[in-house]
């Protein structure tokens, strides 16, 4: 018996190795654009930028969007004609799948460092942008993420972290005191999704509504996954809130709106970027209107490139799903850069990145010392007939100063 | 009271959901022991199929119900196609297999349905027309709709319709026979290949009208809804015990409601310890409560060493 | 056959072929490292994958107990290592003392998940496993409050690497010239902590022990019946399986720096349980090898469809993503198909098998 399983292993082993060493022979063909693009090209030099966001799984629909808002970037950037150093800048987008895990969020990430890419965009949700970041941050790519919205990702210390999204304190801060002040609440009930952003939204959202006063009367949960919520949506019934909050996605938040409208729910919903979409509209129907819900910088329609980005992308790729806007916004934050770095090298152009002051579809965009957004502008909203319809815009100053007076107030306490 | 009220009208509604789909499992594994794992997937396509027809048919004309009969109709068809051909092609030649066997075909079909429904339907949530008009009706301080009646009723007709099937029809007894011993079931003339088949068949059209059901109450559907409520289901069916008919309902309406209850009163009675968020791990005590004590769940029989 | 010969250890009768694999295992990182560093993170991942899936297969493969919860103790052992050793709690203890407690504890699991389950069979089973490794990640996803132990799903992040003294895991170091990246580090621990469980296991197979189980695997009753503590031997075989579990956690969670229960999901289990069957079960080069084809396979499949599609249409029909994971599903499909004994079943199991084709 023995005699034949060690050969079995030394087979293994050399089945491995074989494997192996296929994908090795299959490399350079993938790696040959690349070594084309650093021979020295007369006018012309391919830079390319990667961009990481779950294609496959249950929120593929979200990467995907993702993915199109940065090709669209890549696209308008290549039609500016930008040259960098007296050579004409051709941009390609290297599209990469992590499927929402981890771990093939480090090995995608690997893949991008060996690739050469000039810098990344992603990755989509906060449990493989992290992981990732610490590659990036050892090759010293810049990464940019438009979606990740943990706060312990731009914490890390890394100078190659950077995200053009508003993080969970600056977006909950807006929706909390909103919901106490301006809806006038003393009573609020909180869901999230238990995912890293919902969880991370409705703690932020509860800490600013107690501050202004309103009492947290229902503190539920729900997955991702769920379709059903009229246990929870029973259970907040009975403590007659006057505003709801989810802290969650569209799908989660469709469902849910039109099972409180079945069991005759009156109170005021509320909801943060994840819900505050089109998609919405679509997945609840009649029973979205009235919703009262935040996105993240200003307000697509208002701003000169903001609509021409609308007009676009609904016209390549249709219906916006969330966070297109902001992976846009990322590759030209990185254009940027290395247009005004004068060099497409990630080291000479890394430190204008942190230095960036540009005009994007979602507003301005400034870093801080971390990598966060500054002053990130958020923008309330009210479903109206089936649109979007703007209330106000929190920008620069006001959300500047809410975090500093959160910790103010909580003193008072 | 009112709430309480409400609470079970949730979990009775959750649970024939649960109980329409733990169906179709417990179809397939009384006769030949198998979990078919892309059960979930079928009710999935089910609802997709489903949705395409109404969809297209939205413009004719028609009566909406009569545009909701046809979806079903369809998608049953196509489901009790789909079943047959899943049973053909992956599951029967694996007949005299290790048991684990058919669990990964079942793991990879489930796969490949998902990323086929990815590429047909693509990536996005997808709004099911509402097809039914809402009525919402009022009982003590509670609501339910027609929907939900409508739920409960046809699971319930369906069970029984089963049990019909399976204890008074020619077939039925074809394939007790075959579930109790193949070969010698074969030998008294019973053609197993097509009692198996059968099995598969039927139990695809019953995911097909859990699709449409699952479809029309919640108006969502996404390529991966047949993974969460595959896995309540199969739960549910064990808790019941497999492969009895009588005990997938129960099993499903038991954690229908377990999770409702759960959701509405673990904070209360953990003092606040456990919250919501607990939902799905008092559905998966229960059962690990029930199977200890009754290791062929509540209405299963003692399979004795069959394991 | 020679008595002397027959009672060596195989490493003995086979010096040419240990001689071989060793050099073939030192070169592997090398040469992968010329694909590119991501090919050594994907030898990591597929040999982190052989080890929690020869752990897997002394629960499902030895003592044919399914157990779709095996993730569970992943789980365990990778937040204890994160715990541990991170800025969390402000402990940073050195990864010899937190491995084996990590090991320790998923064993404890490993045994609470056993005892209740001890009367159950076959699929009643698999589906209390499966409840159970749930448990386990609902819990680490929400014990952030009422006292913040795992953080909840933003989890755990900056995670010591593994170090001995000054030599971290993490960064590349130049030894006698040569570069080794972090990861072709990880791959020389990992491939020791491999070579470790692959004994273990050979051992465990021909023992008294690993016969009782076998015993138990073909028919619990008479193995009763032959004086075999079958209630013992089960729970032996939970928490020997799990200890692996908890090793093979803590290193994901020093390799990877970042832990969060997504890591942990139920797909994960059933990924790991397929590659024992798909590989072969009970047999160690089979589910190594099953092991190494479902980690390798997608990702070489993410390389090839582009260029594959490109080749056979001339453009992209359909995106390569949707049809990677269904040639993934399709070729599980096929193999098992084809070999529904394994790619590379155990002489003895090919034999049964045929015998109850007959």
């Amino acid at each position: 018996m023995n005699q034949v399983r060690m050969p079995g292993v030394l087979i293994a082993l050399a089945a491995s190795v074989a494997l192996i060493g296929c994908g090795k022979k299959e490399e350079p063909k993938a790696a040959a654009p690349v070594a084309a693009a650093a021979a020295p090209a007369p006018a012309e030099v391919i830079v390319r930028i990667g961009h990481v966001a779950p294609l496959t799984g249950p929120i593929a629909h979200l990467g995907k969007d993702n993915e199109n808002g940065a090709r669209l970037a890549v696209d308008d950037a290549n039609a500016q004609k930008i040259t960098i150093d007296g050579k004409l800048v051709k941009f390609e987008l290297l599209g990469e799948d992590d499927q929402a895990d981890p771990k093939t969020g480090t090995v995608v990430a690997q893949k991008l460092v060996d690739a050469k890419v000039a810098g990344v965009v992603g990755h989509l949700n906060s449990g493989t942008t992290i992981p990732a970041s610490a590659i990036y941050n050892q090759a010293g790519l810049p990464q940019i993420s438009p979606s990740a919205t943990n706060p312990k990702y731009t914490q890390q210390g890394f100078n190659t972290a950077f995200r053009v999204m508003a993080n969970d304190i600056q977006q909950g801060s807006v929706i909390g005191t909103y919901a106490a002040k301006d809806l006038g609440a003393k009573t609020i009930a909180i869901i999230d999704d238990r995912t890293a952003y919902g969880q991370g939204l409705a703690d932020e959202v509860e800490k600013a509504a107690k501050a202004n006063g309103a009492k947290v009367v229902a503190r539920e949960f729900t997955n991702d996954k769920a379709i059903d919520f009229k246990a929870i949506l029973t259970k907040i019934k009975a403590t007659k809130p006057d505003v709801i909050f989810l802290g969650g996605m569209d799908a989660v938040g469709g469902p849910m709106l039109k099972q409180m409208k079945e069991l005759g729910i009156k109170a005021q919903f509320t909801t943060g970027d994840g819900g505050c979409s089109p998609e919405l509209i679509k997945l609840a129907g009649e029973a979205s209107e009235g919703v009262i819900c935040t996105q993240a910088g200003l307000p697509a329609d208002k701003l000169p490139n903001g609509q021409k980005f609308l007009a676009d992308f609904t016209s390549k790729y249709g219906q916006i799903q969330i966070y297109s806007p902001y992976s846009y916004d990322a590759v030209m934050v990185l254009v940027d850069a290395m247009k005004r770095a004068n060099s497409v090298d990630p080291v000479k152009y890394l430190p204008e990145v942190g230095k960036t002051s540009y005009d994007g579809v979602t507003g301005k965009v400034e870093f801080d010392e971390k990598g966060d957004i500054k002053n990130g502008a958020i923008t309330v909203f009210e479903i109206k007939d089936g649109k979007l319809v703007t209330l106000k815009s929190e920008g620069g100053a006001m959300a500047a100063a809410a975090p500093a007076a959160a910790p103010a107030t909580e003193a008072k306490q | 009271m009112d709430t309480l009220l409400q609470q079970l009208i949730n979990g009775l509604t959750l649970g024939a959901v649960y109980a329409l789909v733990a169906l179709g499992y417990t179809m397939v594994y009384g006769i030949i022991g198998l979990i078919n794992f892309a059960h979930g997937e079928v009710v999935m396509i089910g609802t997709m199929v489903a949705f395409t027809v109404i969809v297209s048919l939205a413009g004719s004309g028609m009566p909406p119900l009569m545009i909701l009969g046809i979806g079903l109709l369809i998608s049953v068809v196509v489901c009790m196609a789909l079943g047959w051909s899943l049973e053909r092609v992956a599951y029967r030649p694996l007949r005299g297999a290790p048991r684990l066997t058919p669990l990964i075909t079942a793991i990879g079909m489930s796969m490949v349905l998902q990323n086929v429904a990815m590429i047909i339907w693509g990536r996005n949530y997808i709004t099911f027309p509402p097809m039914i008009e809402k009525h919402i009706f009022h009982i003590g301080g509670a609501t339910f709709t027609n929907v939900q009646v409508a739920i409960v009723t046809l699971a319930a007709l369906v069970m029984l319709g089963l049990i019909y099937l399976v204890h008074r029809t020619r077939l039925g007894m074809a394939m007790r026979a075959t579930a109790q011993n193949p070969q010698v079931a074969s030998l008294m003339g019973v053609d197993i290949n097509r009692v198996i088949a059968m099995a598969f068949v039927i139990g695809s059209a019953l995911g097909a009208v859990a699709g449409c059901m699952v479809g029309s109450y919640y108006e969502i559907a996404h390529y991966q809804m047949g993974f969460m409520l595959g896995l309540k289901a199969f739960t549910a069916a064990v808790l019941g015990g497999i492969g009895n008919l009588a005990g997938a309902m129960a099993g499903g309406i038991l954690l229908g409601v377990i999770e409702a209850l759960g959701a509405g009163y673990i904070g209360q009675l953990t003092g606040d310890f456990l919250g919501s968020h607990y939902q799905d791990i008092f559905a998966f005590i229960v059962l690990i409560v029930v199977l200890m004590f009754r290791p062929s769940g509540l209405f299963g029989e003692r399979t004795g060493d069959r394991a | 056959m020679n008595e002397q010969l027959k009672k060596a250890a195989p490493w003995q009768r086979h010096w040419l072929a240990v001689v071989l694999i060793g050099v073939v295992l030192l070169a592997v990182p090398f040469v992968a490292a010329l694909g590119g560093q991501a090919w050594v993170r994907i030898a990591n991942f597929a040999i982190l994958y052989i080890f929690l899936a020869l752990g897997l297969n002394i629960v499902v493969g030895y003592a044919g107990l399914l157990d779709l919860g095996y993730v569970a103790f992943y789980a365990v052992g990778a937040y204890v290592y994160a715990l541990l050793a991170s800025p969390h709690f402000g402990l940073h203890l050195p990864f010899w003392v937190i491995l084996p407690l990590g090991a320790a504890i998923a064993c404890l699991f490993g045994m609470l998940l056993g005892a209740p389950t001890l009367k159950l069979r076959g699929d009643y089973l698999a589906i209390v496993t499966l409840g159970f490794g749930e448990i386990i990640r609902i819990f680490l996803n929400n014990l952030n409050a009422p006292i913040n132990v795992t953080n909840g799903a933003q989890g755990i992040t900056l995670i010591d690497p593994i170090r001995i003294g000054d030599f971290s895991f993490a960064d590349t170091t130049t030894i006698f010239g040569l570069d080794i990246s972090g990861p072709q580090k990880y791959y020389f621990l990992l491939v020791a902590l491999a070579i470790m469980v692959i004994i273990v296991n050979i051992r465990l197979q021909n023992s008294r022990v690993g016969r009782a189980w076998q015993a138990i695997r073909e028919d619990e009753v008479a193995a009763k019946a032959c004086g075999i503590n079958t209630r013992n031997i089960k729970l032996l075989a939970f928490a020997m399986g799990a200890s692996f579990g908890g090793v093979a956690g803590g290193v994901f969670s020093a390799m990877q720096g970042f832990v969060s229960p997504e890591s942990f999901s139920l797909m994960e289990s059933i990924t790991i349980l397929a590659m024992v069957v798909l590989g072969g079960m009970g047999h160690i080069p089979g589910v190594i090898l099953g092991a190494i084809l479902l980690t390798a396979l997608p990702e070489v499949l993410r390389y090839g469809i582009e260029p594959l599609q490109d080749a056979l249409f001339g453009r992209m029909i359909i995106d390569p993503e949707s049809l990677r994971m269904l040639i993934f599903g399709l070729s599980m499909v096929l193999v098992m198909r084809f070999r529904p004994a394994g790619l590379w079943p155990s002489p003895q199991r090919r034999r049964e098998l045929a015998e109850s084709a007959n």
